[in-house]
């Protein structure tokens, strides 16, 4: 089993968001992942953007791999359609459906496994398309499927439970993300969901492929002494980059903050992201400062997170193919065939 | 023999050369004149400066298949002189460059040389050296013109439509050129030869079209919205052609945007997931590939599979295994897409025989993967889908509405239709669909990990085996809606030959030599895996049916005797593998070889009585290996091999060199 089912109970007093439903109308299945897995807790966060940002259950997509992160989908939004592919191949998926239906709202969810060893060059062409989704990569430097591999996100001297310690040098998806051009790259980490939820919201309004690196540690395997990705050690090395609020359209603008503290940044739909706490020399909608900044950060031991580096054009896959703005999916038929005259006039090419 | 409106010729050039526009002139200007003819350009994986050869083969009685005895050779490659020059027929032609002189030991007193100073003459009239070598070619052609009468205004307004006006300078340049040949063939020789051209009025309603193109065509008629490929010979036509379409037909007139996606994909396993996401939305979408892309995306095609999201893929076969020969033809995917995918796999494909019918099973193959909800496969080749064929005007009928199949609509789920994923709701193995996005109680979990009827996940064996079983009835039911096999039955026949796809013409041809041979025989070309009822009953009729197919292994025998009824005694195989079309007289040749192994005088029975037990070889040149895998022929890809665990009876070869 990879799920229980969960008793859908509905107290009148829980809050409501525009489309008249509750947080609990957003929760998928009961997860039989380890008591403790980070991935619950992202999987929370997802259930709260979700529903913070009303988004019409069956309206999202939602897609995985293989391996521990692949099983969370079925525990968050059970009336969006789900798809549990193979192992490192979700992107080509979201990419294909995406092509042929743009008006769903895509997630991905992936591991560090899936998505920087087997699935390395699907993430890859996924973030140089651009392909309009929030792609989520639960990150925790191990195999847990498999009980404890190391994997490519495992830090040089990090100590495997068997005592093995990693020698290779790891790939950071974040850093990879940045070299790639992607057009939203953020870092989270799933013991802290204040700040996660406004960077999953940004990223799922983003147009264009967002990545979210959520350091979420595995108990099981990954989370004792010696380990980097364990969940005393990111508490005590991540330091929060920058803090990013979301501000979706048609949400009131609530002046909080002094003017001169905050870098607004429109995105394509109009919403707003709000970088609060930003350091000197560092613009988050200047890739190459995000870098070098993020870079930094790592080599003096750090762990930076928050949202690193957005950029707010809005042009996605769809933009390069040329694709009209109706859902390939919708067009008629009388709209696709040439017809039988138009036969005629292609045939007499080959005379 | 050969004669008036009955030759072959081959050209032999150097690729990059631009000798292959020069030959497809010659060729078009052949099918202007309402002659039969076919193209087969035998190229090499390379760019520029490796051997090419371009064989043409004129019918009058409408044969199609690639003829290996040549009556002229064009020999314009000092490379391949010697081998140009040993194919040629006793009595007949080599066109030859003679600028310089042809060196003795070349010569051959039973062919007559027709020397043309094609490069003199060139740099008489052309300056630069890359015209020189265009205009050279164009030369060669102007001499055959001459030789074989070639109607020259034919050959003149092909050319004013291919450069036009706005390449008068071009236009010019190349019928000065075909003059100086034309010119210099008729002062010199005295055409025309006995192999000629007539004019005749048999391409009327024809069109010369490669397979590919007619693929990309049927994909753009049958409604396709998402391709993504990766880049591979000999397929990467189709998904070029279909863009180019794409971009004429798909365009929106108002906003200039486009009705279709196409995405190169990173790799092959990417191609094959972007087109099953697609499928998976509800898109008509493909992939188009060869052999070794098909390994690459096996993983994905199992998904697909048991998932049952409808996707189609092409797979333009080439010589195998590995790399192989990329630019040779061959039919060795046959099992491979029959049972693509690790577990227990089964797919629907279908096997057209020329463009003509890539045109119209890409469109049928676009209804079955929605009908059945699963991957189909249009299984064609390098020579159909990359050499221009004569084939008769593709039809459409403008009330063909596309078969969606079984999706159930928002209203429905709204008005509380049951949806259970993976329930056998009507029998007949298709459970309902629903789409993404369309209605809340449509959602479910599409997932390649076990799943019950339910769409859940299980580890269970009786929900697990209630799904798998259910994808065996799917797959025997789309046995009466696939394409039924095309049989021609000949008075007085008792034997059977049976084949698929390209090797059609070869072996419709080789029929009606063996009827006048005193060996009639019934025929059957089958078009689909899995094998409608047609098949095996055909199979069941004679005692003996000849399996002609382009693989070593003689796969197609194999996945006979594996999904139909019949025995191995009544099979005996014929195989050519070696990269070139298969040839009547290679059919002619085997069949006549294995009818005379076994005594028999044309009947079944007697043929029959040769077969033993698996593994017996009987080849035509040697003793055969005895059980056990020997070799029963001579060394190298020319001799006639029995195998090990293969076919009892059976004639197969490399067809290395030119025959």
């Amino acid at each position: 089993m990879t799920h229980i089912e969960k008793p859908r109970v509905h107290h009148p007093a829980l809050e409501q968001n525009e489309l008249g439903l509750t947080r609990r109308d957003y929760e998928g299945r009961m997860s039989t992942l380890c008591a403790g897995c980070g991935h619950d807790s992202v999987t929370a966060a997802i259930i709260e953007t979700f529903w913070k940002l009303s988004v019409p259950p069956h309206r999202v997509a939602k897609l995985s791999g293989i391996g521990c992160s692949a099983k969370t989908p079925t525990y968050f939004v059970k009336e969006a359609h789900g798809f549990n592919a193979v192992h490192g191949r979700m992107p080509s998926l979201v990419t294909g459906g995406n092509a042929a239906n743009r008006d769903l709202v895509y997630i991905g969810i992936s591991g560090d496994g899936d998505s920087l060893s087997i699935g390395l060059g699907q993430l890859c062409h996924a973030i140089r398309r651009n392909v309009d989704m929030l792609y989520v990569l639960e990150n925790n430097g191990v195999y847990g499927l498999t009980k404890g591999q190391f994997s490519a996100s495992a830090d040089v001297g990090s100590v495997a439970k068997t005592g093995e310690v990693n020698r290779q040098r790891p790939i950071d998806p974040v850093l990879l993300a940045l070299s790639l051009g992607a057009s939203f790259v953020a870092r989270g980490f799933s013991g802290d969901k204040a700040q996660l939820v406004p960077i999953l919201e940004a990223g799922l309004r983003h147009r264009g492929l967002a990545l979210v690196d959520v350091i979420s540690p595995c108990v099981t395997f990954n989370d004792h002494e010696g380990s980097t990705k364990s969940y005393r050690y990111t508490r005590e090395h991540e330091v929060e980059a920058v803090e990013a609020d979301f501000v979706p359209l048609r949400r009131e603008l609530t002046a909080e903050y002094e003017a001169g503290d905050v870098r607004e940044v429109a995105m394509h739909d109009g919403s707003v992201v709000r970088f609060r706490k930003v350091p000197a020399h560092y613009d988050p909608t200047d890739r190459d400062a995000a870098y070098a900044y993020v870079r930094g950060r790592q080599e003096a031991g750090e762990v930076p997170t928050g949202l690193l580096h957005l950029d707010p054009t809005g042009q996605d896959m769809h933009r390069a193919l040329g694709t009209v703005e109706t859902p390939l999916v919708d067009l008629p038929f009388e709209a696709l065939c040439p017809g039988r005259d138009k036969l005629a006039e292609i045939l007499a090419a080959f005379r | 023999m050969s004669g008036v409106n009955d030759l072959a010729l081959k050209i032999a050039t150097v690729n990059g050369t631009g000798s292959a526009s020069a030959n497809g002139l010659l060729m078009q200007s052949i099918f202007r004149m309402g002659i039969p003819v076919t193209g087969k350009n035998v190229f090499p994986s390379n760019i520029q400066g490796l051997p090419t050869w371009y064989e043409i083969r004129v019918s009058g009685e409408g044969w199609t298949a690639r003829s290996p005895e040549y009556d002229l050779v064009v020999a314009m490659n000092p490379a391949t002189y010697a081998r140009d020059i040993a194919e040629v027929q006793p009595g007949g032609w080599v066109l030859h460059d003679s600028s310089w002189p042809l060196a003795r030991e070349l010569r051959r007193e039973d062919v007559t040389f027709l020397g043309v100073p094609l490069a003199r003459m060139g740099s008489e009239h052309f300056h630069g050296s890359r015209t020189l070598i265009l205009m050279k070619n164009v030369g060669y052609v102007g001499a055959l013109a001459a030789l074989l009468e070639v109607d020259r205004d034919v050959v003149r307004s092909l050319l004013e439509e291919r450069f036009g006006e706005k390449k008068r300078a071009l236009l010019d340049a190349n019928f000065k050129a075909f003059d100086l040949g034309f010119e210099f063939a008729r002062e010199h020789f005295e055409p025309p030869l006995p192999i000629r051209l007539s004019p005749m009025d048999a391409t009327r309603d024809s069109v010369l079209i490669d397979g590919n193109t007619a693929a990309a065509i049927g994909c753009l008629y049958a409604g396709a919205t998402v391709a993504s490929w990766y880049p591979i010979t000999p397929s990467t036509s189709l998904v070029q052609a279909f863009e180019a379409y794409a971009n004429r037909y798909r365009k929106d007139p108002e906003t200039g945007k486009l009705r279709v996606a196409v995405i190169q994909a990173e790799d092959e396993l990417a191609a094959a997931g972007m087109a099953i996401g697609a499928g998976w939305m509800g898109a008509r979408s493909f992939t188009s590939t060869s052999g070794a892309g098909i390994s690459l995306m096996s993983e994905f095609i199992g998904l697909a599979y048991y998932t049952e999201i409808p996707v189609v893929f092409f797979d333009i076969q080439r010589v195998g295994p590995s790399t192989g020969m990329p630019t040779r033809t061959q039919q060795g995917d046959i099992l491979m897409v029959a049972y693509a995918s690790h577990g227990d796999t089964k797919h629907i494909a279908l096997f057209p025989a020329d463009p003509k019918e890539c045109f119209e099973l890409a469109v049928a193959a676009f209804d079955l993967a929605e009908r059945f909800q699963t991957p189909v496969f249009v299984v064609s080749d390098l020579d159909i889908g990359m050499n221009d064929w004569v084939v008769p005007r593709f039809e459409w009928d403008d009330g063909y509405r596309p078969d969606r199949g079984k999706v159930l609509t928002a209203g429905e789920l709204e008005a509380g239709a049951v949806f259970h994923r993976y329930e056998d709701v009507d029998g007949d193995g298709i459970p309902w669909r629903t789409l993404p996005g369309v209605h809340p109680r449509g959602a479910f979990f599409t997932r390649g990990s076990g799943h019950d009827r339910y769409a859940r996940y299980t580890e269970d064996a009786g929900p697990y085996t209630d799904v798998v079983d259910r994808l065996t009835r799917k797959h025997a039911t789309a046995a009466a809606h696939v394409p039924a096999p095309v049989v021609a039955r000949r008075p007085g026949a008792s034997l059977g030959l049976v084949t698929i796809g390209g090797c059609d013409a070869a072996c419709r041809e080789a029929v009606h030599h063996l009827a006048e041979r005193g060996v009639p025989l019934d025929y059957m070309r089958i078009r689909a895996f899995p094998f409608g009822d047609e098949v095996g009953a055909f199979l069941l009729e004679h005692p003996t049916n000849f399996i002609v197919e382009q693989n070593r292994d003689a796969q197609l025998h194999h996945l006979l005797l594996v999904e139909t009824a019949v025995t191995r005694d009544r099979l005996a195989s014929v195989r050519r593998y070696g990269g070139l079309p298969l040839s009547a007289v290679h059919v002619v040749d085997d069949v006549l070889g294995l009818l005379r192994e076994s005594g028999g005088n044309g009947h079944g029975a007697a043929v029959a009585g040769a077969g033993s037990a698996a593994g017996t070889a009987s080849g035509a040149r040697g003793p055969n290996g005895g059980g056990g895998g020997g070799r029963a022929g001579g060394p190298g890809g020319e001799a006639r091999r029995g195998r090990g665990a293969g076919p009892s009876r059976s004639a197969g070869r490399g067809d290395g060199g030119g025959s």
